[in-house]
């Protein structure tokens, strides 16, 4: 984690507004909330903001706060405490969030880090030539048994590998939305190459619990 | 109550008290950084750690929990709290040991170094060296504004200076952004606080994070020579203390006093000491035959003055005494416009009606104090964010409490809370009193209603029928009675209520201030003596001869035609009496400047030239006089309370009410007296503020 900051004025819009669909989900909302207690939507409106415009901008803030009745500086520092929130502009086909946390740095997250500063941007929240895309590492994205993996916006990407994660790349570069999910052919997390135990017919058709319950043996 | 046993010792203790405020009840000592009796409570630094027992077994954040919330021993015993076992010890001495890891250790270039709790705190619970061999942490320094200068690398997160700016100034400018190791202590992106209350988040700072910019490297705190006074920014008599490294006064620090002023003071209050080394009068000046202003000796001045007294026919004089005169000047100046026959004498510079009636229609009758029973307010006519910034942030304290509704009638300003805006002139009053608004039911059925009137009533040419008719308002709603009165006044200057207690107002047949000013423009008077009365209108003395007794070189001093310098108030023990009728006495903290005296001990010169010669040669003497004739000066710190009945008299107050809106006195809250306008650091102040309204008008 490093001091987070909003981006620099140059690359901040002059304005924010919620889209049309997003300001009558807005309205919705608030009415969750008792008279007075509208700030609660703060978090929610924030993480809306960014879905909207790809990152939360001063501008996003600023709107925000005013329209909660909150000050300023509390708003900002939602926005600074939680950095699941964007300060910054993304990629636009794709933010990779790389997970580097100790199963995924077992198993090889060392080496889509390494894919993404030569790929994408040398430095994390850095935007790659091209606009297209933006990376960060992030802390424990919770599929462990499919590590190492990545996260691009909402969707997930598992059992990523130096080639697979590349061709994942390749994929969002060309326009496409890849399949998410384990990428080396697994649906879940079972086991790779087929179950090693468990694996006796008996013990789905019942004669292994006879057996048991008789105590003769197998 | 609740018992509970600190350290062995069975004490009885509110069930809501927190076991620290427990602890210091036991005299048990508990270290802490974030906490702090007026503001919520964080919980975030650790220090303040203690055994409980029966608890869990781990030291217990004594400052969050409450008595209420331990349980008892099994046979019913109060439960037992511990400050002073090994655990405590090692529990504090760690968390000693990482607010540490990343303090720099920089005491010696620190402003806050010999009044650092966190240097205290770490001589009797830090280690002798450091474990910490990593990098420490950096923190970029914030621009917060010209009053607050920040070391931010030294902050330790305690957070008091943003529940301050949130909770007691009500602007909340100060925020913690960020995370975990990189928080940081800041404003929106670095804007200038805006409180007029700012100044206080240095006090707090437990750390040198929030030091004062104006004192920056100017004096440690043993160097000073320490003298308790009263403040004279405004009328609400703020309680200070005075440090002077040898004859120059280098800051102002609040003092504690529960009915005053808590432990706030406002920004000009703090930070208008450099206006009392700049614009100084420092010795006197006669004007000569060329119309330039000369220096002159003691005789020399007070020799051509008291000439022009004598030539003078008495109603052919005017006195008018200014907003920063002590009680002593008062009456001495008093005193010997009586002997001299002088009936034009007015201390009222702003041209106040008040005055005429009793103690009753001039003091704060509900006492400051008496803002927290208060359970609705209404405010006419004043502004008291800029009045009386202090006040206003006891105002909104007891918003904060709840059950307290706010009717506003005058301008339409941020005083940092909600209220009900009823109208910005006689009208709405008018409306108000018939009772079609609504809000003099919400008064009439407060047990305990304050309406506070201030001088944007009471220097207005209507102001007795205003005045008339807010008391009636006063004894409609049940705020003004024989039991309590809360029919108050907020003045503006600081020794108003000194002015008026000692009756420094026209005598029968003199002329007040306005009528003063314009019989000089006529020519009806001659001579003008101007006792540090800089507020008036000056651009129509050009015929007048004006004597000048002040400290700066301010509007008054401009015109006149002889100049005494006299003493600022740091510089004289003065007699002050606040708004609410409490007399209190200030000590000198540091000399006048150059050939300056002190201003009693010049008009007591000055009445023996004249052949009148004052009856007390010492200030002991003065203010034995004093209060012989006044007894309401005997008590100091002290209120004697004034009659209802002066109340009632006001009603009859006559005329009738003009259609202008009430508009505060108070323009710019940082440059209102001639220090505050002599200082550089009010003038950054008020430059801010000027942009700051002219933004929010865009």
């Amino acid at each position: 984690m490093s001091v987070r900051r909003l981006a620099p004025a140059e690359v901040q819009p002059a304005s924010f507004a919620f889209s049309p669909e997003n300001e009558t989900w807005a309205q919705m909302v608030l009415t969750r909330y008792p008279a007075g207690k509208q700030a609660s939507a703060v978090i929610p409106f924030l993480m809306r903001a960014q879905d909207q415009e790809g990152w939360v901008s001063k501008a996003a803030i600023e709107t925000i706060a005013d329209r909660l009745g909150m000050k300023h500086i509390r708003v900002l520092e939602v926005a600074t405490f939680y950095t699941q929130f964007q300060l910054g502009p993304v990629g636009s086909v794709a933010h990779v969030q790389v997970c580097g946390t100790t199963p995924c740095m077992l198993r090889g997250s060392d080496e889509i880090l390494h894919v993404c500063k030569n790929r994408i941007a040398p430095h994390a929240h850095e935007l790659s030539a091209d606009g297209k895309f933006s990376w960060e590492e992030v802390e424990c994205l919770g599929a462990c048994v499919n590590a190492p993996m990545v996260a691009v916006f909402s969707d997930t990407y598992e059992d990523l590998t130096k080639e697979s994660f590349e061709a994942l790349l390749d994929g969002f570069e060309r326009g496409e939305t890849p399949k998410p999910g384990p990428q080396n052919g697994r649906t879940g997390c079972e086991a790779e190459g087929g179950a090693t135990t468990l694996n006796d017919p008996g013990l789905y058709d019942g004669t292994y619990r006879v057996n048991i319950v008789t105590g003769g043996g197998k | 109550m609740a018992k509970i046993k600190i350290d062995g010792t069975e004490i009885d203790v509110a069930p809501e008290a927190t076991l620290l405020q427990a602890c210091e009840a036991a005299g048990a000592e508990v270290p802490r950084f974030c906490f702090h009796e007026r503001l919520s409570v964080a919980g975030n630094c650790r220090m303040c750690l203690v055994e409980v027992k029966g608890g869990p077994p781990k030291p217990t954040a004594s400052c969050a929990m409450a008595v209420k919330d331990l349980r008892p021993g099994p046979n019913g015993e109060p439960p037992e709290v511990f400050t002073t076992t090994p655990m405590v010890k090692r529990a504090r001495e760690g968390v000693m040991e990482f607010l540490l890891i990343n303090h720099p250790l920089d005491c010696p270039i620190c402003d806050q170094g010999g009044e650092c709790d966190l240097q205290d705190q770490a001589m009797a619970f830090g280690g002798d060296s450091s474990r910490f061999a990593e990098n420490k942490r950096a923190v970029e320094d914030k621009d917060i504004g010209p009053l607050v200068k920040t070391v931010m690398t030294r902050c330790i997160q305690c957070t008091r200076c943003v529940r301050f700016t949130a909770e007691v100034a009500g602007t909340a400018d100060m925020g913690l952004i960020s995370r975990g190791e990189d928080v940081e202590i800041t404003t929106y992106l670095e804007t200038a606080m805006a409180s007029e209350l700012q100044g206080n988040i240095v006090d707090l700072c437990p750390v040198g994070a929030l030091t004062s910019k104006p004192y920056e490297f100017k004096a440690r705190p043993w160097e000073l020579t320490k003298t308790e006074s009263i403040d004279v920014m405004d009328a609400l008599g703020s309680n200070i203390r005075v440090d002077a490294r040898g004859r120059e006064v280098v800051r102002i620090l609040p003092r504690l006093n529960e009915d005053v002023n808590e432990e706030w003071i406002s920004d000009k209050t703090r930070h208008v000491v450099d206006g009392l080394k700049t614009q100084r009068l420092d010795r006197p000046y006669v004007r000569d035959a060329h119309g330039k202003l000369a220096a002159a000796s003691w005789p020399q001045a007070l020799g051509v003055v008291a000439e022009k007294i004598k030539a003078t026919a008495p109603e052919k004089i005017g006195i008018i005494v200014g907003d920063l005169a002590s009680a002593e000047e008062l009456f001495a100046i008093k005193t010997l416009a009586a002997s001299l026959g002088i009936a034009s004498i007015d201390a009222r510079a702003d041209g106040s009606r008040l005055g005429t009636g009793g103690r009753g229609s001039w003091l704060f009758n509900a006492t400051i104090a008496g803002i927290d029973q208060a359970d609705a307010i209404l405010l006419v006519g004043t502004n008291p964010r800029k009045e009386a910034a202090v006040l206003n942030a006891r105002i909104r304290k007891r918003w904060r409490k709840g059950g307290c509704p706010i009717g506003v009638l005058g301008e339409e300003a941020d005083l940092t809370y909600a209220y009900n805006y009823l109208g910005e002139g006689p009208s709405s009053l008018d409306w108000l009193a018939s009772g079609q608004n609504g809000f003099l039911d919400v008064l009439k059925n407060a047990s305990k209603p304050l309406i506070i009137v201030g001088n944007g009533v009471t220097t207005r040419p209507d102001g007795a029928a205003v005045m008339a008719k807010v008391a009636e308002i006063g004894f409609a709603v049940g705020a003004v009675g024989p039991e309590w009165n809360h029919f108050s006044v907020l003045h503006t200057a600081a020794n108003r209520v000194a002015a008026l207690d000692l009756g420094v107002i026209p005598a029968a047949g003199g002329k007040s201030t306005n009528e003063i000013l314009a019989a000089c423009a006529t020519g009806e008077i001659e001579t003008l003596i101007l006792i540090g009365a800089d507020e008036i209108d000056t651009s129509n003395l050009g015929k007048t001869f004006v004597v000048y007794l002040g400290t700066h070189g301010d509007k008054g001093a401009h015109t006149a035609s002889v100049i005494l310098p006299g003493a600022a108030y740091t510089e004289k023990s003065g007699t002050w009496v606040n708004t609410e009728g409490r007399v209190q006495v200030g000590a000198r903290a540091a000399f006048p400047v150059g050939e300056a005296r002190e201003d009693w001990a010049i008009l007591r010169a000055l009445s023996a030239l004249v052949g009148k010669t004052l009856p007390f040669d010492s200030l002991g003497g003065l203010r034995a006089a004093m209060v012989a004739a006044h007894p309401t000066f005997a008590g100091v710190d002290e209120i004697v309370p004034a009659s209802h009945e002066d109340v009632a008299a006001l009603t009859s107050g006559a005329g009738a009410m003009s259609g202008a809106g009430f508009v505060s006195p108070i323009g710019d809250f940082y440059l209102t007296n001639p220090i505050a306008r002599a200082s550089a650091t009010m003038a950054e102040c008020s430059a801010l503020a000027t942009a700051r309204m002219r933004d929010a008008a865009e």
